[in-house]
Parts: structure tokens; C-alpha cells; sequence
């Protein structure tokens, strides 16, 4: 110590100051560092979910936000580019140009509404069924596409082409999903590389590195204590499995494979009853509605019909995983796999039931923004009831009532609840093109989502027999979520560029398809730069650009 | 470290020892599951008290600041993690080291057959000359390929 000091005196003055401006700047780092970690999102909530229940259950929260953080941030890129031009130009403030229509050849597909009567009960019913199912006075709101009439809004000299700002917001939001899902899946993938590497030693590496020498805090350490614990319990469990399926005779595996083989085919069965039910429901649903469309007004059906759709398709998201949950347990997998398998399957039933409603609905595009805010409400609102109306009762019965504790407490599904959420972000991704505000809505949803999931886990579940590595299961979250974003791809990247877009209402009234934005873009702009737009556009440069 | 000291001792803070009960209250130390072992290990008392003086409690805190070289973090981990002090690292250190991982009470504990489990994987993973105990070098070689190891044991500021 005294050598130091005596040192200290040694240096100049010059490097004194450095080394006190060095070691305040490292303060200062780690001072911020630890701002910025209170700013973060619910992080005591999680942190306090991974104590009691363990690590896959957190990573199921973390996703939740992490979904919230990118719907609000889609939504801000929506509105600022779209939807306050739209606004600020409707109130006058810019001069803008509205889209001609071409007199002949137009089939007012935007519907028009007769006024209906304000009596007190109708007016109330007629007000909560447009808000369900967003036909009404929601339609002519910027909720849905056909707000944005405006072509051009002047701003002295330079002027904002809406309909191609429209069109670019939606291919900057899609890009944004795709990279930053890229990202998290890139970092869970190198965790799960060192991971693997290092399998041959990571009980050392648990039990001789695992206790974290920072932890002042005494609830820190209990949870810190509790999910060691279930860390080891879950990779003794897992080397468990492992040895006992190396074990198995000849005739356990033939008798396993025979089994599976039988699930499967069952389990497709399933999934075709699904697919060909919504499909009826949907076409029978829009029969009925085209018949009062062909007067131009769209008369009051009766709501069920309206909704059928809707309500198939929850029907179907809801019996199917508990079907395919329940044939699992016979096929005898470890835990990691079940979940997974059982996640493909419900994955497969929840993405495909989206495509076959628009498959459904091809030739009523101005339908789909509608369709999909439809099905986001209802997703909420079965989420709330299925709280609110199972799982809480259940508790209260199997506390209360002694003959009826067979049934037990229920345990909190990981994959049905990823499943709803990539399922709620995927109509959200494709819904967000025909209706600018849905991702606010989304933001919301999952805002309320997150609080009452969390109350029901607390208060309703038990942690789970088995207890689950989440690393693993995060990057498989991400994967689902990707697929869902790319089966969101297709139906817009069909609609964008092939269907012709409606000319009565919505942005691209004065184009042949909604991608036709661009190229009458591009001729407006100087003759050297389009030159090298389309360089960039030739295959020869984009094809490895993409690669890349 | 004078602030552990009783009032009439922090005249000569060179030379006073602060008792165990006191160390124990340190933030670091509180949460600590090894705070029995850790101030066993750094302290110099002839008495067995495990009372720590000046000297003692500045070894602590270099042993477990960043610029440590690895291999004296790894050498004073080996000490603190052998309960019973007889340089080597068998099952029943092993047993306790666990425990106190997972924390006190009775529903925190592996069961015995995970117990033999772990105890039995760890062994294979780090005892190279097979002889069932863990000695300096076999630990320093496991903890030197460990990820976590330098990450947590080395950021006491």
C-alpha cells in the first residue's frame, strides 16, 4: 500500500490525470449502465417470474415485450409517415391534391352507410357492433385504408406522395420485424452454440461459476438460489431421459414408432377438419353480406354471420392444441421436444387457419383490413375470457372444494401462449397495411395481455412438474415469430403487386396495383438516378445483395 | 473497513481485527451463500475466529476485483469451496457446495438420487486421474475453460 502511494507521488501530472479521469469514466459507465437497466421495460416483474417459476416461463415474458417494444415502434413509423400527413392535410394546413377518379369503369366498392336512426338502445347496439367488428363509422375513420385519399401534400416546394409513403412505410415495417427478429435469433443462436460446446462441462461450469458474487440483495439471492436449482434439476432430468431412450429394447421402439406413426395421421385429420371449416364459415359469411352489397348498402346482418369467421377460427385455435397436447403425452419425447413438436403442430394449425380465411377472401381486398381487426379484437377478448372465466374458477373450485382436487391447478402452457401471441402479432403484421392503427391496437393489447397473464400465473398456476431450459426455447420463439412474419410476406406481397387495388376508396385509388406507386415514381425523378435505380433493381445486383 | 469498527478501535486501524459478525454485514458478503467460508479462508486469525484485519479484508477485496489474474481467483475459489480443508475436493464438499447453491430449507435441496447424479457428472467432468476428488490443478483446469467464471467472480468495485 505505502509502495503505491509512493508511486502515485512518482507520476506526472499529466498521467495522475489521467489515471483519476480514467477510473471516473469507468463510474460513470457503469452508473449509466445501471439507469438504463431501471429503464427497461417490467424487468423487476420478470425478474420476479424467472424466480418463482423458472427461466421458460420468463423467456415467454420477455417475448411478450419484446413484442410490445416492436408493435408501438411500427406504429410510430405508421403514424408519422401515414396517418398524421393524412390528418394534418385534412384540417387544411398543407394543400393537397386528392386522386381523380376516373368517371367510368368505377364500382364503388367503398361502401356507403345509410344513416341510421339515434334511438337511444339501437344507436348504443349499432355503436358496440361497429366497434366489434369495425364496419360503421370506425370504417370511414384512418383505422382503415380507405381514410387515405390524399395523393400528394405540397409543402412549398417539396411535395409528400402519400400513397408511396404508404407503401414504403409498410415495406420499412416489415423490414424492421425481419431484422430485429434477425438480431434476438442471432444472439439466442450463439448462446445456444456455446452452450452446446461446452455440454461436457457444464456442470462444472453450473456449480463451480454459478453463484453470481454481485448479488447484494437478499431476493436476488433467493431467486437466484431458486433458479439454480432448477437449472440442475432440469439437466438432471434431461441426461435422465436421454439414458432411458438409449435404453430402449427393439420392441419399445417399434411400439413407440407404431404409435407415432398412428398420432400423426390423426393429427393431420384434425388440422383438415380445421382448414375446411373455416373455410365454409368464411365463404358462407361473405355470401351473406355480398347479397346487400350489390344496393350499395351495407344493411344490418345479423352479427353472428358477420363474425362467423372469427368465431371459427378462435374455436378452432382453441380445441386444437388441447387435442394435440393431450395425444403428445402418449409419444413419449423429453420435455424440449414436446414442446416443440407440439408448437409446430399448433403453429402449423394457427398460421395455415390465416392463410385459408384470405385464400377465402381473395377477390374482397378492401375486406381484409376489416377481417383482421375483427379477429384482433376477438383474440383479446377471448384471451380476457378465458381468464377471467377458467382459470380463476378453477382455482376457486379446487381450493374450496375438496372432492374436485383431481382436477388440479392448471399449469402455465408455454406454447399455447406463444402460439397466441405470435398468432395475435402475425394478423397484426398483415392487418397493418389495409388499417394504419392496428399495431397502436396491437401495442395495447399486449399491454393489458402481459398484466393479466402475469396475474393468473401468480395467482392461478403451479409451477410446472417439469421444469424447462429457456435458451433453448427463446431462439425456437423467435423462429415461430419469423415464420409468421414471412407467412405475412405473401399475402401482402400478392396483394401489393397483383391485385388491382380497389378505385374507389384507399390510397392507390389512381394506380392499376399498389405497387404501381413505384415505378410512376421513379419516371418522375432525374434521368441519371433512374438509371441507377434500376442498376439496383436488375437481378444480376440484387439477387447476391440479398444473399448478402 | 473503518466503518466496521467499533468507535473506541478506529484509532489504530492497522492493526485492529473487526470480528466475523461485523464482516458478515458487508452488502457483498450478506447474500453470499459462502460468507462463512470466504471469511474463513482470507482471515489470519491465530484464533480461529475468523476475525479479519486490515490487511486481510484488502486481500479479500483484490482477490476479488477485476484485475485479479485468473489463477489466484481460481486458487482462493478452491480454498473457499473445500469445507473441510483438506486441499482437496471429495464428494461430501462437493454435497455442501451444492447445498449451498440451492439455498437453505428443506424444499431447495436436490434429492439424494440428483444429488449422486450431479455429484457423479461433475466428478467425471473434472477428475482426470480418477482418483473420486477434485485437486487444485484439476479444479484450476475446469474453471479456466468455465465462461461464467471470471464474469462473476471478478466485478466487486
Amino acid at each position: 500500500r505505502d509502495c503505491q502511494q509512493a508511486d502515485i507521488k512518482d507520476l506526472s501530472g499529466w498521467k495522475q490525470w489521467q489515471r483519476t479521469s480514467g477510473k471516473s469514466l469507468k463510474k460513470v459507465l457503469n452508473e449509466a449502465k445501471e439507469l438504463s437497466s431501471y429503464l427497461e421495460l417490467w424487468r423487476h416483474d420478470i425478474h420476479s417470474i424467472e424466480g418463482k417459476f423458472g427461466t421458460g416461463i420468463q423467456s415467454y415474458f420477455s417475448f411478450l415485450r419484446f413484442l410490445v417494444l416492436l408493435n408501438f415502434i411500427i406504429f410510430i413509423l405508421m403514424f408519422s409517415f401515414v396517418t398524421l400527413p393524412s390528418i394534418i392535410s385534412k384540417y387544411g394546413i398543407f394543400n393537397s391534391s386528392i386522386a381523380k377518379v376516373p368517371p367510368k369503369n368505377t364500382e364503388p366498392h367503398c361502401t356507403v352507410y345509410k344513416p341510421s336512426s339515434n334511438e337511444g338502445l339501437v344507436y348504443f347496439y349499432t355503436y358496440l357492433k361497429d366497434l366489434l367488428s369495425g364496419t360503421g363509422f370506425l370504417e370511414v375513420t384512418s383505422l382503415f385504408y380507405g381514410y387515405y385519399t390524399i395523393d400528394a401534400a405540397w409543402l412549398s416546394v417539396l411535395s409528400y406522395n402519400l400513397p408511396l409513403a404508404y407503401l414504403l412505410a409498410t415495406f420499412a415495417y416489415l423490414a424492421l420485424s425481419l431484422l430485429w427478429i434477425i438480431k434476438r435469433s442471432v444472439d439466442g443462436f450463439k448462446q445456444n452454440l456455446v452452450h452446446g460446446e461446452d455440454q461436457f462441462q457444464s456442470y462444472c461450469n453450473k456449480v463451480f461459476a454459478g453463484w453470481d458474487f454481485c448479488i447484494t440483495d437478499l431476493n436476488a439471492a433467493q431467486l437466484k438460489h431458486r433458479s439454480l436449482l432448477y437449472e440442475l434439476q432440469t439437466d438432471l432430468e434431461e441426461e435422465r431421459l436421454k439414458q432411458k431412450i438409449a435404453d430402449r429394447t427393439m420392441k419399445e421402439k417399434l411400439r413407440i414408432y407404431t404409435l407415432r406413426i398412428a398420432i400423426n395421421t390423426i393429427v393431420i385429420a384434425v388440422l383438415s377438419g380445421c382448414f375446411y371449416s373455416i373455410y365454409r364459415a368464411t365463404v358462407f359469411s361473405q355470401e351473406n353480406t355480398n347479397v346487400s352489397i350489390r344496393h350499395d348498402i351495407k344493411t344490418d346482418t345479423i352479427g353472428a354471420v358477420q363474425y362467423l369467421p372469427s368465431i371459427v377460427i378462435t374455436l378452432a385455435n382453441f380445441i386444437a392444441p388441447q387435442i394435440f397436447s393431450f395425444l403428445i403425452r402418449f409419444e413419449d419425447y423429453s420435455p424440449a421436444f414436446e414442446i416443440r413438436l407440439t408448437l409446430m403442430r399448433c403453429v402449423f394449425v394457427r398460421l395455415a387457419s390465416i392463410g385459408v380465411l384470405l385464400f377465402s377472401l381473395w377477390s374482397h381486398i378492401s375486406d381484409f383490413g376489416q377481417e383482421m381487426y375483427k379477429l384482433t379484437i376477438f383474440d383479446f377478448i377471448i384471451i380476457l375470457a378465458v381468464t377471467l372465466f377458467l382459470d380463476f374458477p378453477r382455482k376457486l373450485l379446487v381450493t374450496h372444494c375438496s372432492s374436485v382436487k383431481w382436477c388440479g391447478l392448471p399449469e402455465f402452457g408455454i406454447s399455447h401462449n406463444v402460439l397466441e401471441i405470435v398468432y395475435g402479432q402475425t394478423i397484426c403484421w398483415i392487418g397493418t397495411f389495409f388499417s394504419p392503427l392496428l399495431p397502436a391496437i396491437a401495442t395495447v393489447k399486449y399491454f393489458i395481455i402481459f398484466y393479466i397473464k402475469k396475474i393468473s400465473l401468480m395467482h392461478t398456476c403451479k409451477p410446472a412438474a417439469r421444469p424447462l431450459r429457456a435458451s433453448s426455447s427463446n431462439f425456437f420463439f423467435l423462429v415461430v415469430l419469423l415464420i409468421g412474419l414471412v407467412l405475412a410476406f405473401i399475402p401482402l406481397g400478392i396483394s401489393i403487386a397483383h391485385i388491382s387495388s380497389s378505385k374507389a376508396c384507399g390510397p392507390f385509388r389512381s394506380f392499376n396495383t399498389s405497387w404501381a406507386v413505384v415505378p410512376d415514381t421513379v419516371r418522375g425523378f432525374p434521368a441519371g438516378l433512374q438509371q441507377v435505380l434500376h442498376g439496383i433493381a436488375s437481378e444480376a445486383f440484387a439477387v447476391p445483395f440479398f444473399m448478402v | 473497513f473503518s466503518a466496521l469498527l467499533p468507535k473506541e478501535d478506529r484509532v489504530n486501524v492497522c492493526s485492529a481485527r473487526v470480528p466475523k459478525s461485523q464482516i458478515l454485514t458487508l452488502p457483498e458478503l450478506r447474500a453470499n451463500p459462502f460468507q462463512h467460508r470466504i471469511c474463513h479462508v482470507f482471515s489470519t486469525s491465530e484464533d480461529g475466529d475468523d476475525s479479519m484485519s486490515f490487511e486481510d479484508f484488502l486481500d479479500m477485496l483484490s482477490v476479488f476485483s477485476d484485475s485479479a489474474a485468473s489463477d489466484i481467483k481460481s486458487h482462493y475459489a478452491f480454498r473457499i469451496f473445500d469445507f473441510d480443508d483438506d486441499g482437496t475436493l471429495d464428494r461430501k464438499d462437493l454435497e455442501k457446495l451444492v447445498n449451498c447453491l440451492t439455498g437453505q430449507g428443506e424444499e431447495s435441496r436436490l434429492s439424494d438420487a440428483e444429488m449422486e447424479q450431479l455429484i457423479g457428472n461433475i466428478l467425471e467432468e473434472s477428475d482426470i486421474d480418477k482418483d473420486g476428488t477434485i485437486n487444485l490443478s484439476e479444479f484450476q483446469h475446469v474453471v479456466s475453460r468455465s465462461p461464467d467464471f471470471a464474469r462473476y467472480c471478478g466485478v466487486w468495485q
